[in-house]
């Protein structure tokens, strides 16, 4: 009997998941796919670091409605998520636009990794050019060295 | 020459990091300004909240400075600022619009009758569909409405007399003014 419930609960339970998850309903998998992607790239203004795909704020519910509702009217992604910026602002976009407000944060990875470069290579030059730069030993300075050397063998 | 200037670039980016984030302190990240400000009213037609048959539409807000208020029986710290929105609306003589907020129309109006009401007029949005419009996130929140239905300001949590002062009021009489 164990084994005949164990496997009827197995085959029930992928449906139950399915059921909750599946709250809206698409006519094409690539539309799914979408709602799936555009819920997930909307940052929840209420518990503000989750998507409003995780979120289970009420107010991440209403604006999973209106993408679907915007989606099944024939919205672009574009005006989806203007249609949401426009009442929550561009907090709600974990995907910023590129404008003038914005593009500070957009070069601030390129100008980190340009500024390293920059390290970087001048560590390099200057080394190579204290290596090469380095002036030989004077008279002076190779007869003090090879005393040196000498006391040092003596000594031992 | 040139190595001295190189060594006080750690010290320069170290003190510009540390302006960046100084200026963060203090600002509380869950009050976000208003996409609204500036732009008017969304449009809408509610029923009103003691009147069932009666529709209110934007135009409410036309002719004087109003304050916005979002708040719903559900909301724990609406109960914390409905006594301070009954002196606004009776000591003060602010006009102060409710918009009561995906609740039940039998629990608001008890909660009225209880608690008093300091609302000129009381919007009725079950669905939250102005909330929505108007971007709201949590309510209680406060908006600020000048004489022709443009919003000015959003506050986000309860209202004190100490935030009626010092963050309300100086936008309500700027606009009393202009208008």
């Amino acid at each position: 009997m164990r084994p005949f419930l164990i496997a009827l609960w197995l085959l029930i339970m992928p449906q139950v998941v399915q059921a909750t998850t599946d709250v809206y309903p698409f006519e094409s998998a690539s539309e799914q796919e979408r709602f799936r992607e555009l819920i997930s790239e909307l940052r929840c203004p209420k518990c503000q670091n989750q998507n409003i795909a995780d979120s289970d704020a009420p107010i991440a519910k209403d604006m999973r409605d209106e993408v679907y509702r915007m989606m099944q009217d024939g919205a672009t992604d574009q005006q989806v998520t203007d249609a949401l910026v426009s009442r929550f602002g561009e907090f709600v976009l974990y995907k910023p636009d590129f404008n003038q407000r914005t593009a500070l944060l957009w070069a601030t990875p390129l100008l980190a990794v340009l500024g390293g470069l920059l390290v970087v290579v001048g560590l390099v030059i200057r080394a190579r050019q204290q290596g090469g730069a380095e002036p030989p030993l004077s008279e002076e300075e190779r007869r003090r060295a090879e005393q040196l050397l000498r006391d040092r063998d003596g000594g031992v | 020459m040139m190595r001295r200037v190189l060594m006080f670039i750690p010290v320069l980016l170290a003190v510009a990091l540390g302006i960046v984030l100084f200026a963060g302190i203090g600002k509380d990240p869950t009050q976000l300004e208003s996409a609204l400000i500036g732009k008017p009213v969304p449009v809408f037609s509610l029923a009103d909240l003691q009147d069932p048959d009666r529709v209110h539409h934007d135009d409410v807000f036309q002719g004087e400075v109003s304050l916005l208020n979002v708040w719903g029986t559900w909301c724990p710290s609406c109960r914390d600022e409905h006594d301070d929105l009954v002196w606004l609306a009776r000591d003060e003589g602010v006009r102060i619009v409710g918009l009561n907020y995906k609740d039940n129309r039998d629990l608001a109006l008890e909660w009225l009758d209880k608690l008093g009401n300091p609302y000129a007029l009381s919007l009725y949005d079950p669905q939250g569909r102005l909330g929505f419009d108007l971007g709201v996130y949590g309510a209680p929140e406060t908006y600020v409405i000048d004489a022709d239905g443009i919003v000015r300001y959003r506050h986000v949590g309860v209202i004190t007399p100490r935030v009626w002062q010092e963050t309300l009021r100086p936008v309500v009489d700027q606009y009393a003014k202009e208008g």
